[in-house]
């Protein structure tokens, strides 16, 4: 589960983890209000003001409307509700939204860190995250901070450390330190970094989070070290642990076909393509969603109906899909195991007679457990759909009816 | 001979007398699985599916002379499951359990890695050697018996390689359903280097999907041994958009090597015939033991 950059923070801090103090905001008034409260707590005088949207890359962003970008200096309490103004309702396009972009309803006003000082401020980069090869975690880091890590990577890979965590075992106090001398630092800073370090990699585990991405850590001009941004990624399969969690779901965040999905215990995921399908098991769904790109089509979204599939998640499957306008036929793939076929075709013949009219062409092609019934059930129902066995037939079936 | 299963298991579950460990149980025994018994804890000395129960896997271990586990217990006790089996010397465990949390995983693949045991899963359909043993939840395949090896991330997948490949008057020595979780006890690789080693097997179909690097570190060492058998190879998710996470656990686009693309470039470059659509499987492989 994703969630905002003021959530992730808030859990952060939590744990123990300095951050860049802030307040949420809704509108402009609250945006003011916001700043004065903060003004009294840190004593900044400058404002940040972050849109709140799942996405990064916010900084470079443009706020389609008013051509604000989607984080802003405000430089009194005065220019607080005009940037807050600016990005607040908009719609905000970074290089990770897509052109579409995505609706601004919060905004963070964050005290400025980068105040002048003893000494120079320094960004770094810092996430935690699995490493899938050892399944265990890692801390990776670099002196590269507030840049897109992929590009570090690419171009000064030598830049970005790793340090293994040992299960079970935690964090040791040298990995910490290791972390500090490798950025670089010394004196208070240092000591600062083996703190943020500990309760940063404590609270990654302690929330069962699938990822941690603070870029940048911030070390001020005072030696604070303090996470200026967080990516949050909560892990789904552990959220049982943590019911505090479930309030920071943001549905405005999600696709509506998706949470309607949800809603049906459908793991369904919207795409832009033509052709819609209803597939079990996410590995034939995926390569199904192939099947039909090298068919001339493009998958309109990924809709596994799982292990259970019976009359009544086959019928809602069919409503999702059919909600997309863009879908122009609907392919329908069953390799029966646990998922009797016959249990699917009911599904198919009871939606069909429940929609009424069905205004696109359904391939249906059931086979494995049962799909003999299957058959005689479609058959017997006088429904028109196109049936096919092999998945080449089903490949083929896609080609005519694009056609 | 065949992997992992076979005639000589003794297959024990655990989470026997649940709904899912029942209605598996009785397809595995129909199959002619030796399911020599069951674990629930607290329902010791019962009799279900005309088998004993066990509080314990060490009791089943001692009295039922078990070797194999497979464990349908629900995800919160799915890590506990595992750990428990490795610690009674249970050689094969075959977790199929979906959605146990990465941090369980990460302290029970720790766990149990100086055991003397083999964990397939979890999220996993489980491993099938037709005509001898079903030890998972697949549908069974038993006149398609053949020397054909099969491995792969994804159930339905398994299922639609298997069919193919008998289709195409080939038959199946052993599918491996390693499961689509990032974190999974036997890797790719390994499932690759069983049925390499295997005497039984002629061919491999390899099957893998976005997200980790698995399939290459398959690759690569297929490479490395000179290619003694041939591979079949297809990736899932070709067409799955980056960050979005495809079902399974795992199977998400992180970074650029995560992509289906470049997995089926890497197996390429190593010698495997990577076929583009997952309906081109069977004829694929008649082709490749021809050559």
């Amino acid at each position: 589960m994703n969630i905002h950059e003021y959530q992730g923070k808030e859990i952060l801090k939590s744990y123990g983890v300095a951050i860049q103090e802030g307040i949420v905001a809704k509108s402009p008034e609250e945006a003011t209000e916001a700043a004065k409260k903060l003004n009294e707590q840190t004593g900044t005088e400058w404002f940040v003001v972050k849109a709140q949207i799942h996405a990064g890359g916010r900084g470079k962003g443009t706020v389609k409307e008013t051509g604000s970008r989607g984080v802003v200096l405000a430089k009194s309490l005065a220019e607080v509700p005009v940037k807050a103004g600016a990005i607040l309702g908009g719609t905000l396009e970074t290089i990770q939204t897509g052109p579409a972009g995505k609706k601004v309803n919060q905004v963070l006003i964050a005290q400025d860190v980068y105040y002048p000082g003893d000494s120079e401020p320094k960004e770094f980069y810092m996430s935690v995250l699995l490493d899938r090869s050892t399944g265990k975690n890692v801390i990776m880091y670099s002196t590269e901070g507030g840049m897109d890590i992929e590009t570090v990577a690419e171009e000064t890979p030598e830049k970005i450390f790793k340090e293994t965590i040992e299960p079970g075992m935690g964090l040791q106090p040298f990995q910490a330190r290791k972390v500090a001398f490798n950025l670089g630092l010394s004196g208070q800073a240092m000591k600062q970094m083996v703190k943020f370090v500990n309760a940063l990699y404590n609270a990654y585990e302690q929330t069962d989070s699938s990822m941690f991405e603070i870029n940048p850590v911030l070390k001020t001009s005072d030696d604070k070290i303090i996470a200026v941004d967080a990516k949050v990624n909560l892990e789904d399969n552990a959220l049982y642990r943590h019911p505090e969690f479930a309030e920071l779901q943001d549905l405005s965040e999600e696709d509506p076909l998706e949470v309607e999905a949800g809603k049906h215990n459908l793991n369904y995921i919207r795409l832009d393509g033509n052709v819609g399908c209803m597939v079990n098991g996410a590995g034939l769904a995926m390569a199904t969603m192939d099947m039909i790109k090298l068919s001339g089509g493009s998958p309109a979204n990924f809709l596994d109906v799982g292990g259970t599939a019976n009359a009544t998640t086959v019928e809602a499957g069919f409503r999702l899909i059919l909600q997309d306008p863009s879908v122009k036929a609907i392919l329908v793939n069953i390799f029966g195991g646990i998922v009797r076929c016959d249990r699917v075709a009911q599904g198919i013949v009871d939606a069909y007679n429940n929609i009424g009219e069905v205004p696109v062409p359904i391939i249906v092609r059931l086979q494995g457990t049962n799909a003999e019934e299957a058959k005689k059930i479609i058959d017997d129902s006088g429904l028109k759909v196109y049936p096919a066995t092999p998945l080449e037939e089903a490949a083929e079936l896609v080609k005519s009816v694009l056609n | 001979m065949s992997v992992l299963v076979n005639n000589n298991s003794r297959v024990i579950v655990q989470g026997f007398t649940g709904k899912e460990g029942t209605f598996h149980s009785e397809q595995m025994i129909a199959y002619g699985t030796n399911v020599v018994g069951g674990v629930t804890p607290g329902k010791g000395g019962q009799i279900h599916l005309d088998r004993p129960v066990f509080n314990t896997v060490a009791e089943a271990v001692a009295q039922a002379q078990a070797n194999t586990s497979i464990i349908f217990v629900p995800p919160a006790f799915g890590a506990d499951a595992i750990m428990e089996a490795a610690d009674a010397g249970i050689e094969v465990i075959i977790c199929i359990t979906e959605g146990i949390p990465v941090r369980d995983m990460t302290y029970a693949k720790d766990y149990i890695k100086n055991k003397n045991c083999r964990l397939v899963g979890p999220n996993c359909p489980g491993v099938i050697t037709p005509g001898e043993a079903k030890v998972g939840i697949m549908p069974g395949l038993k006149k398609k018996k053949g020397r054909i090896g099969i491995v792969s991330k994804s159930g339905t997948l398994t299922y639609e390689a298997a069919d193919q490949v008998v289709k195409a008057g080939l038959g199946v020595s052993t599918a491996i359903g390693i499961g689509g979780d990032p974190i999974i006890g036997t890797s790719t690789k390994d499932a690759v280097e069983l049925l390499m080693n295997d005497p039984d097997t002629d061919g491999i179909v390899m099957i893998g999907e976005i997200g980790g690097q698995y399939e290459a570190e398959a690759s690569r060492w297929i490479q490395s041994q000179g290619n003694p058998k041939p591979v079949v190879g297809f990736i899932a998710g070709q067409t799955a958009p980056k960050g979005k996470r495809m079902g399974h656990a795992g199977a998400i686009i992180g970074g650029k090597d995560d992509t289906a693309a470049a997995k089926m470039a890497i197996m390429r470059e190593c010698g495997i015939s990577v076929v583009d659509s997952p309906a081109d499987i069977g004829k694929t492989m008649v082709a490749a033991m021809k050559a």
